[in-house]
């Protein structure tokens, strides 16, 4: 009776008391902590197996069994890697140059081109409106694979003989790949970033077109410095994309100078290939290193980001 | 009383506001203005391929047309549809129905273990009092934050029957109750024999599953665990106060909470994961003969190593009409579960 009575502000006591009471027992906890532990066992495992596989001495071209440092531990896989990963004559590093010019480019320009999309289609007023959202909806849900035969056949018909040189194909070269990314990236990009100019409140714009402010000063001043955490998720998102970026560069590409990660990787990987496994998980770590360090860092940002362009699109 | 006083000056500065944006035939000039540059590049390189995907279609578009100035390909009508779609292309292991059957029901069974392993997790690691919490949270990331394509790999490695780490550690677990080590031999992702009699998938399907879902479920966990933390406290002890045991307070507090935030994330992921060109592609290759084949997997090898551009054009065509269906039925479960929330 008398807590019914009790007026509101001791009520946060009363709550405070009731959750230390449910804290659970010993023996629950550690059922509990045994199962955490048997999980992150799981999703530990694999990266534990490529790290000790990386550190297998050169002459051996397949692990002796499992361990987490094998015998006669070496860094020499990785040292060989960045020297020369495949038979190809090209080294880790410029694999990489290869890699992050097609990450780098695709991802600034549909990101710059979207966010002026973006903005129209959040904020504007204009015919065809629906249509032309409908139609980038359309486009994204087709994955990039389905796309591959005409952007192949298209872009192996600009075929320009240059003065200093020579004969050089758009489609066998990364400024043909770059295209064919971002023929599926910039639809994402805008519908991404639209998503996230709807959730951010009008009430500033308003203020500024009260002032006189023109549609450009209020996107330039305003809109853009408020869309900036959905602007470096979006392009971190497509950046990630063209570093790993296989199809099109498998299909399109064929000089050894252009060969990228992801190129690389496969070929090492392949049924017949004779490439020891220490090489193999040397260049994998470091493929995977930079992206998945500035994601494990950044994933909460990086995942709200998404989240608000996904749900509110 | 503040907040009434304010409604009719902001109504009218948005009436005003949008009027600036919406009015005259200057403000749209504006707005095509801010579309242009989009799509400018969007016409040339996204628009205009996928028509021209159409029309290649209907051709037998094949390396002989591909260098410049070679005679255009022969219009065949709808020829590719009919065979991509009867299984009348010249090409091994290929028939439609086992590929689409097969394509949907390997997204149906991950998404199901994806949601109950994420969801299992995310609320085993909320419970209070919990140790070391943060740090499981932050190690259970790792699986997302490595790119697929290196997960694939890396996995179709450890799959290897004579030094893979799974049949490494299985004889090393066999060994501990005395079974023979030759006996974990096991060919992953290549055995033709299926591992279940009466259930028509190779042991590839059950291995790439097993990659899938340690691929899969931390995003789920994360995507559980905010919905989680967004569940009044005071829900669950009005509920015990009214005596409701642990399996009630599940069943009714957090599972009704986290649908509607679930819900869209299981439709992205069924996507994602019926797209999913990594793991058949770098792991079974498809096989054992073409029965691990996505529909992603097998337009790309019409394209990649069939060079059939035509046949490859049709493919993706259905495709498009496939995954339009697929969007639309995901679109009208969700509308329907939405409803029966709010009823």
């Amino acid at each position: 009776m008398s807590t019914v009575v009790t007026p509101a502000p001791s009520s946060r006591p009363l709550l405070a008391v009731r959750s230390t009471r449910s804290r659970i027992g010993l023996a629950r906890q550690a059922l509990l902590q045994a199962i955490a532990v048997f999980v992150l066992l799981t999703v530990l495992f694999p990266v534990v197996w490529v790290f000790s596989l990386s550190l297998d001495p050169l002459n051996r071209s397949r692990p002796q069994g499992l361990s987490i440092i094998p015998e006669g531990a070496t860094f020499e896989a990785y040292s060989q890697v960045i020297a020369q990963p495949t038979n190809n004559p090209i080294g880790f590093v410029d694999l990489g140059l290869n890699s992050l010019k097609i990450a780098l480019g695709t991802s600034l320009v549909s990101v710059a081109i979207g966010v002026s999309a973006a903005y129209a289609f959040s904020r504007l007023k204009f015919r065809l409106r629906e249509m032309l959202m409908i139609s980038i909806l359309a486009v994204l849900m087709l994955p990039a694979v389905a796309t591959l035969a005409p952007l192949f056949v298209l872009l192996n018909q600009f075929q320009l003989s240059l003065p200093l040189l020579g004969e050089f194909n758009v489609r066998n070269s990364l400024l043909g790949v770059a295209m064919a990314i971002i023929s599926g990236l910039l639809p994402f990009a805008i519908w991404n970033l639209k998503g996230y100019l709807d959730t951010i409140p009008k009430e500033l714009e308003e203020a500024a077109a009260v002032d006189g402010a023109t549609t450009n000063q209020t996107f330039i001043k305003i809109v853009l410095p408020l869309a900036m955490p959905a602007l470096a998720v979006t392009a971190f998102l497509g950046f990630i994309g063209g570093w790993t970026e296989f199809y099109f560069s498998w299909q399109f590409l064929t000089k050894a100078e252009d060969q990228t990660l992801a190129m690389a990787l496969y070929s090492m990987q392949g049924q017949f290939a004779s490439t020891p496994w220490s090489l193999f998980s040397a260049f994998a770590i470091m493929f995977a290193l930079p992206p998945a360090v500035v994601y494990f860092f950044a994933q909460r940002y990086i995942t709200s980001g998404l989240a608000i362009g996904g749900v509110k699109g | 009383m503040d907040a009434i006083a304010r409604t009719p000056a902001s109504t009218s500065l948005r009436g005003r506001f949008g009027r600036s944006l919406g009015g005259g035939g200057n403000s749209r000039r504006i707005a095509y203005a801010y579309l242009l540059p989009a799509f400018i590049v969007m016409g040339i390189i996204t628009f205009y391929p996928l028509i021209f995907q159409v029309w290649m279609s209907f051709t037998d578009y094949g390396l002989q047309n591909l260098r410049q100035g070679s005679a255009p390909p022969a219009t065949v009508g709808i020829k590719n549809y009919v065979d991509v779609l009867t299984s009348a292309l010249a090409i091994p292991n290929y028939f439609f129905v086992r590929l689409l059957a097969y394509n949907v029901w390997w997204a149906v069974s991950n998404v199901a273990i994806h949601l109950v392993l994420g969801v299992g997790i995310a609320v085993l690691l909320n419970t209070k009092g919990l140790w070391f919490k943060r740090f499981y949270r932050s190690m259970f990331i790792i699986p997302v934050v490595i790119p697929p394509l290196i997960v694939a790999t890396v996995w179709r490695n450890m799959y290897d029957p004579d030094s893979g780490a799974i049949n490494l550690l299985l004889a090393g677990a066999g060994k501990i109750i005395g079974l023979d080590t030759s006996a974990f031999r096991l060919d992953w992702l290549r055995q033709v024999e299926d591992p279940i009699a009466f259930i028509p998938l190779p042991l590839a399907f059950y291995a790439m599953l097993v990659t899938n879902t340690w691929l899969g479920w931390p995003l789920n966990s994360v995507v559980a665990t905010g919905a989680l933390q967004s569940i009044p406290n005071e829900l669950y002890e009005s509920a015990e106060m009214d005596g409701a045991n642990g399996w009630q307070k599940f069943r009714n507090i957090t599972l009704t909470f986290l649908r509607p935030a679930m819900l869209p994330y299981a439709i992205y992921g069924f996507v994602i994961t019926f797209n999913l060109f990594y793991l058949a592609f770098f792991m079974s290759g498809g096989g054992p003969f073409g029965r691990t084949e996505l529909l992603v997997t097998q337009a790309y090898r019409l394209v990649n190593e069939q060079r059939l551009y035509g046949v490859g054009a049709a493919f993706a065509v259905i495709m498009f009409f496939i995954l339009l269906t697929i969007t639309l039925i995901t679109n009208r479960l969700a509308k329907a579960t939405r409803s029966y929330d709010q009823s």
